[in-house]
């Protein structure tokens, strides 16, 4: 047990700061894909054919590639991009995009397409006569999404949220391989230098283990909080 | 473009480990998943917590943390080192597999005992009223229904483990990913590459999903209910 004491002796401390890094990377990898999801959910649902057909592309490809694969691209990407758009602008010099960054931004996309079909099916499956009720009330369209869809719409999508979530805090696990040091790389860099990797990696597993079951009470909670008046 | 055509060859030679970790991985899981959803309806409640555990940590950690400890973990004790078990856990080709195999396993275990649990109790008991045994019930009744009740969940399983096969190139494995890394670190082109290595892993989900669909068309008996 000495090997996780807090403080210079042990490794507590670097691992409950990794464990903060990982609940970071993965609540703003969550959200931009909200943000995401919420642009193409209304192309998937907009009446233009080549509006559906980029949600259809966006949700095919970020769900069929490999996560590892879309890491890449951007780990290697990212900067090259970033670059690009500077020199523009007129900056010539090397910008190194931060790792946190560039991870969550990765994770974000393909979340954000798990959360695409999560939005899409939670607004089809809202009863017809929610749209046309507000519509005869004389609400704007930007109006009674907000007011009406949107908020039957979350407890619909609850549970697939929360499915959504599992699948993007164990997918942070991946951009350790950028050197973020989240969970992952902090168990292999305890791992390497105490040659301990067994203890290590088992505690890694607890740690996710102990994620997990936490945000699944979580969202029970909130699942219990919306379904007050059902 | 010249290194999109120039990395072809070297990611669809690639390709064929991909393939191969997908499909032994999915064929042992099947025997584990089915083992352990039988263990879950079981009236012992040891069996049962023991399958309970069992999906409970492999679907609620990430895969990348199982193949760590099977790969860089278990070669640390030295009693496993002695014994039989070291010729597979030696290999970063068996630790994946092996790797995977669990964590598909414990998806499946779930799929399966849901497919058997939501069999209807009267289309068993039409069974057993016209007089046909235990095991004709189960492999001519009980099964067919099952694989058509589990097909479009074990679709999306059979996807996520090709997608899960990535994870072999963190030890040392070549697959497509682990080539696609490979030639995007020493050329620092990722977009061509990840074009060309996505667009392999989109026909193989393609032909996945396909695969399923035409399952899902042969099993339709019609609305059995």
């Amino acid at each position: 047990m000495g090997l996780l004491a807090y403080g210079d002796t042990g490794w507590g401390d670097e691992l409950f700061f990794a464990t903060l890094m990982t609940i970071a990377v993965a609540i703003t990898a969550l959200l931009v894909g909200f943000i995401l999801a919420t642009i193409f959910t209304s192309f998937k649902l907009s009446k233009s054919k080549i509006l559906n057909l980029i949600g259809s592309f966006y949700t095919t490809i970020f769900r069929g590639v490999p996560e590892l694969l879309v890491i890449y691209l951007f780990f290697f990407g990212g900067s090259g991009a970033v670059m690009y758009v500077a020199k523009i602008f007129g900056y010539n010099n090397y910008i190194e995009v931060n790792a946190f960054l560039t991870g969550a931004m990765a994770i974000g996309i393909i979340s954000g397409a798990y959360s695409t079909e999560v939005f899409r099916g939670a607004i089809q499956s809202i009863h017809r006569g929610q749209f046309e009720a507000s519509e005869v009330l004389g609400f704007k369209k930007k109006i009674y999404y907000y007011k009406v869809i949107i908020p039957q719409m979350l407890r619909l999508a609850l549970p697939n949220i929360s499915n959504v979530w599992q699948i993007t805090l164990k997918d942070t696990s991946l951009i350790s391989v950028t050197g973020l040091v989240e969970i992952m790389r902090q168990s292999y860099i305890a791992a390497g230098s105490t040659r301990d990797p067994l203890f290590f990696y088992s505690f890694a597993a607890v740690l996710y283990l102990l994620l997990t079951f936490l945000s699944m009470k979580l969202f029970n909670r909130l699942e219990k909080n919306y379904n007050k008046g059902y | 473009m010249d290194l999109m055509i120039e990395s072809f060859p070297k990611l669809l030679s690639a390709t064929k480990l991909t393939i191969e970790l997908t499909l032994l991985s999915l064929f042992f899981g099947i025997f584990v998943g089915v083992f352990f959803a039988i263990l879950r309806t079981s009236k012992n409640k040891i069996f049962y917590l023991i399958s309970y555990y069992y999906s409970y940590i492999f679907r609620g950690t990430p895969l990348l943390v199982q193949i760590f400890i099977i790969y860089f973990g278990l070669g640390q004790v030295e009693w496993i080192r002695d014994s039989i078990l070291w010729i597979v856990l030696k290999e970063p080709y068996s630790c994946a597999i092996l790797a995977f195999t669990l964590n598909t396993g414990a998806y499946s275990s779930e799929i399966f005992r849901s497919a058997f649990e939501t069999i209807n109790k009267g289309v068993i008991e039409a069974a057993e009223g016209l007089g046909l045994n235990k095991i004709n019930t189960f492999f001519k009744v009980k099964l067919p229904i099952a694989i058509k009740q589990s097909l479009p969940a074990y679709g999306n399983e059979m996807i996520l483990m090709l997608k899960g096969t990535s994870l072999a190139s963190t030890v040392t494995l070549l697959d497509l990913t682990g080539v696609a890394k490979h030639i995007i670190s020493t050329t620092f082109r990722p977009v061509e590459v990840f074009i060309v290595a996505g667009s392999i892993y989109l026909l193989m989900t393609f032909i996945i999903h396909t695969l399923i669909k035409f399952l899902e068309k042969k099993y339709d008996f019609g609305s059995v209910k």
